[in-house]
């Protein structure tokens, strides 16, 4: 039903009663503001690195060495461990946001008392800045004076060093940017589910069908546009993730909590920019072979719907 | 001066939204106001060195009327290190600035971003081991800011006495008592993983007993041709952390212990010994009153007991990029002249407790300093010193804090950390260009 | 809300009450730890523990961190200020423009559009690079040229964002205005842009959250204290050789204020577009 519609754009409706071409209604310089900002400032830095990428760039000079950094950057031993940090906390950030923020979403338009401290206070840590949010979660995860182990004691559990357990810290502070960000994941879900048509649920509840059907076969199906919004920004966020890791472990103890992008960034920091840049490239082909092709099947399927 | 600020900022506050400019106006006041020169000087934000560079522009100001020094302060650490990178290449860097010397200064291009100085007045009356820190190419860009500090172990006397214990000068003896602080109950080792780079120093504040095994090793290590893995001296800097570890011997919170933390312990005898830069002790005096002499100095312990050295840091300098010129320039030659004098070093030491002598002839820290400065000042006087590695070599891999941490907290063994840190070592000779790599 | 609540008056109370115990547990106490420290003095500010304040430091602290370099914090809310505003107001109605024509118009732009918008979310900014263009635009270290590089970085989630919200608003509106002789700027700003209003709110407040809170491009493209914006106050008192905790944390609790701020007078506007949506659909 949906496709017969977006058969029908005005521009034909337009054109077909005698206009010129030329005078759509939707005209394309309005690409123009953007895409001079963006174009100059996004893209053309991005093209110039391509270039510093094949060379031995110390800032202050630099020479033409091919494929060496990238050579260079293989062989760097934190970056196959690296790589699969990426990817653990990619999926375990995007797929903790989209199952929480759906439950908080459905909670959070349901009748409950306090509704709106309730979203105030979901929403609120997304505000926050994330080196704040990231120095206050260092502390309260500290292993032997934190809060967290603090209260853990006193109903008898040890808690384990959040961060300074090779094995916990990577999902410690996964853990910390769910809690940032599920908010937004929450609020995008409850913009979805309010956008339902009341007719629906009056229809199921007509038809006697309970709350797991309405989540079922009204909420789920019709929310999809907004998982397919959560997902594919969780999924970049987690992939690019960066300022978090930086502010909590800075990729230790040791290398165990290193992403690709806090590889980059101790590359930059060297004062190795061309191989930093060289890592930049290399992240970017990493983030493209995997959001591509799943953004693409999302969308294909939410046509289909 | 304050309340002027706030007026400032409080009217551009109040139209700002119709101007949409940047507020950096009402930081930076104008240079040729009444023919005054306003320099910008670039300095880490540590608290102690925003002390020092405030006296000293309140002091140089007082002595020279008609030149203003505004103090600007950056990130410090590895930040730090590519802000000032990134203001140098765009030729944006501030009239003066404070900046490591060594090998970090060596990576910033000297040649080509400053200006040398001498010709400049007082530079010759700076110590040679501080001038070969600023030098490139025969020619001196820096004068010293601060004093020399030693990479060393920092211990609590009470301690030691109570539990009859002396100080060790071999590894062996140092460890023995170690054994016995530890049956004390208390912790032997303090360790700092909470900021990592207070992991290094085991393996760089044992570089004074490297030398003195073997004397080639800065030049073979610069030419490509020693490793930290193959040079059994090198590599027991490594063997030391793991086996701190191994015993567990260090302080049960050592993986999220910070500075702060780790200086309490040992200020209050809750840890024995804390291999830490000396210019640690100011914090350590300010935070903990009364515990400037309970605090004690000895270098890293090597396996001769006859040849224990320390180990030494280079005061971090002070430069004039290329980029400043004309009135300025002659300011900031005037300023430099002025930190590398007797007054300039009298204007430190009112700003913070001196923790290490100054690398300007005729400049004394006075008997007033704490024990620990007067145990490190023993070994330079004794010529029981040498410099750090990185004053001698511009070869330093930039992982070595992570790898250290690594060996320390048992996450891999002394063997692997060294042949980690030869890789990283080898990625920064390639991207220096350096011959031989 | 209203409306929903009339006809469904029974509020689940056991549930009410978990979730509000938990919201405690989980959100308010890292919070009210934050304030806390906050007032601690520096001592006992260092032990890092979740206790009473010994004595309190409030006015103290807040006048120590405000006073700190030169009023660098007053200064740094200016300019975050300035820098927020400019960059959200030129991202939002540049990527509203984008949106709209992206989602309306079948052309053989549309792939190159999508792909660079994907492209924008994906490539890390490759910073020295856009330092060198600034450069040559006479624009580094200038806040316009920092508001329009965070209006670069920031466009792709606007119009992502836009783009999905346009798609609900049913394309006879167009053809409606057009019939009645609107060209394609009254059509965009007279029609289509007020509907837009519950996704501008909601990119509003993301992308001033993002820009006041970025810290990374205000470092690199806007040097110097006397152009620091609030996040790099932080680094002010979280450096290599001292820590104060109780300055770190009463910074915090100031830059943590604005946001707060701008969220209780978006809130209800959030709500109430919402809710407006509901009753409408």
């Amino acid at each position: 039903m949906a496709t017969t519609t977006v058969t029908r754009p005005a521009e034909t409706l337009v054109s077909s009663a005698g206009r010129v071409r030329a005078k759509s209604p939707y005209p394309h310089w309005f690409y123009l503001p953007a895409a001079v900002i963006y174009g100059v400032l996004f893209i053309v830095p991005t093209i110039i690195a391509f270039y510093f990428s094949l060379t031995r760039w110390s800032i202050f000079d630099s020479k033409f060495i091919g494929l060496g950094n990238y050579r260079t950057f293989f062989q760097e031993p934190a970056l196959v461990t690296s790589l699969w940090h990426t990817l653990i906390y990619a999926v375990v950030t995007s797929g903790l946001k989209v199952v929480l923020g759906l439950l908080l979403a459905m909670l959070l338009t349901s009748q409950i008392l306090a509704r709106g401290y309730l979203r105030s206070v979901v929403f609120f840590p997304v505000l926050v800045s994330t080196i704040g949010v990231g120095l206050t979660f260092t502390v309260l995860m500290n292993p032997e004076k934190g809060l967290i182990n603090q209260s853990l004691s006193l109903i008898g559990i040890q808690g384990p060093g959040w961060l300074t357990d090779p094995s916990y810290a990577l999902l410690s502070v996964a853990l910390v940017d769910v809690w940032k960000g599920v908010g937004l994941a929450t609020l995008i879900y409850i913009a979805g589910i309010v956008s339902i048509p009341q007719e629906y649920f009056e229809a199921a509840r007509v038809d006697g069908a309970g709350a797991w059907e309405n989540f079922r076969h009204i909420v789920l199906p019709l929310a999809r546009p907004a998982t397919v919004t959560v997902i594919t920004l969780s999924l970049i966020g987690g992939l690019r993730s960066f300022d978090l890791i930086w502010a909590m472990t800075r990729g230790g103890p040791g290398f165990t909590s290193d992403v690709i992008a806090s590889v980059i960034y101790k590359q930059y920091q060297a004062g190795f920019y061309g191989l930093s840049t060289a890592g930049n490239v290399v992240l970017f082909l990493v983030v493209t072979a995997i959001v591509l092709p799943l953004s693409r099947f999302l969308n294909r399927k939410e046509v289909e719907l | 001066m304050r309340t002027r600020h706030i007026a400032v900022a409080l009217l551009a506050a109040g139209s700002m939204a119709l101007t949409a400019c940047s507020a950096g106006s009402l930081g930076s006041s104008d240079s040729s106001a009444g023919g005054k020169v306003t320099l910008n000087f670039l300095v880490d934000n540590g608290a102690e060195t925003v002390k020092i560079a405030n006296q000293l522009a309140k002091d140089f100001a007082a002595k020279n009327p008609a030149i203003e020094i505004k103090v600007e302060t950056r990130p410090a650490g590895t930040d730090g290190d590519n802000l000032i990178k990134t203001r140098l290449s765009t030729g944006d860097m501030s009239d003066v600035f404070e900046y490591n010397s060594g090998s970090l200064f060596q990576a910033i291009a000297p040649e080509k971003n400053l200006v040398p100085l001498d010709d400049g007045q007082n530079i010759g009356n700076l110590d040679k081991n501080f001038t070969t820190t600023v030098t490139a190419n025969n020619k001196v860009y820096g004068v010293p800011w601060g004093g020399f500090m030693a990479g060393a172990i920092l211990y609590n006397k009470d301690v030691y006495a109570k539990l009859g214990l002396s100080v060790p000068k071999t590894w062996d003896d140092f460890m023995a008592n170690n054994a016995k602080i530890k049956a004390a109950g208390i912790a032997p080792v303090i360790q700092s993983y909470g900021e990592t780079w207070t992991s290094q120093l085991f393996v760089l504040g044992d570089f004074a007993n490297v030398l003195t095994a073997d004397p080639q090793f800065p030049d073979q290590y610069t030419k490509n041709q020693a490793k930290y893995a193959t040079t059994p001296a090198a590599l027991a800097g490594f063997q030391h952390l793991q086996q701190v570890h191994d015993l567990g011997y260090q302080n049960k919170d050592y993986a999220s212990a910070k500075v702060p933390d780790a200086l309490r312990y040992l200020a209050q005898g809750k840890g024995a010994n804390y291999p830490i830069l000396s210019a640690l002790m100011s914090e350590l005096i300010a935070e903990n009153p009364g515990s400037e002499n309970k605090i004690g100095l000895f270098a890293i312990p090597g396996t001769d007991a006859s040849q224990n050295k320390l180990t030494v840091w280079s005061p971090a300098g002070v430069y004039i990029p290329t980029t400043t010129t004309g009135a300025k320039l002659d300011a900031a030659k005037k300023f430099l002249a002025y930190i590398a004098s007797s007054d300039g070093c009298n204007s430190q030491t009112a700003a913070s407790t001196p923790t290490g002598p100054y690398a300007v002839k005729g400049c004394t820290v006075g008997d007033n300093v704490p024990q620990a400065v007067k145990d490190m000042q023993a070994y330079i006087d004794g010529g029981n010193s040498s410099l750090a590695l990185e004053f001698l070599s511009p070869v330093k891999g930039p992982a070595l804090e992570q790898i250290c941490v690594e060996v320390g907290s048992g996450i891999s063994k002394a063997d692997a950390g060294a042949k980690h840190y030869d890789e990283d070592v080898k990625k920064q000779a390639q991207q220096l260009g350096l011959s031989g790599w | 809300m209203t409306v929903l609540t009339s006809r469904r008056p029974r509020k689940n109370l056991l549930l009410s009450f978990l979730a509000i115990v938990l919201s405690v547990i989980v959100f308010l106490v890292p919070f009210a730890f934050v304030l806390l420290t906050a007032i601690k003095d520096q001592q006992q500010a260092s032990l890092l523990d979740f206790s009473w304040p010994h004595q309190f430091r409030l006015v103290q602290n807040f006048i120590d961190v405000v006073e700190a370099r030169d009023y660098m914090l007053i200064i740094a809310f200016i300019n975050s200020t300035i820098l927020t505003v400019a960059s959200v107001t030129l991202m939002v109605v540049f990527g509203a423009m984008v949106a709209f024509v992206l989602q309306r118009r079948r052309s053989k732009w549309n792939a190159l559009v999508n792909a660079l918008v994907l492209a924008g979310l994906i490539i890390p900014p490759a910073v020295v690079p856009t330092i060198w263009v600034l450069q040559k635009l006479g624009l580094f270290r200038t806040m316009p040229g920092l508001i329009l590089v965070e209006v670069a970085f920031g466009l792709s989630f606007v119009i992502l964002l836009f783009r999905a919200f346009i798609g609900t608003i049913p394309r006879e509106l167009d053809e409606a205005a057009v019939i009645d002789g609107a060209g394609p700027m009254r059509l965009f700003f007279r029609v289509i842009l007020p509907l837009l209003r519950p996704v501008i709110i909601t990119s509003v407040v993301v992308q001033s959250v993002f820009v006041f809170n970025d810290f990374t491009n205000p470092l690199y493209f806007l040097p110097g204290d006397q152009n620091a914006t609030v996040q790099l106050t932080l680094y002010n008192f979280a450096s290599t050789y001292n820590t104060q905790y109780n300055l770190l944390f009463m910074n915090i609790l100031l830059i943590t204020i604005p946001p707060l701020v701008m969220f209780l007078f978006f809130n209800r506007q959030i709500v109430a577009g919402m809710t407006a949506g509901a009753i409408k659909g």
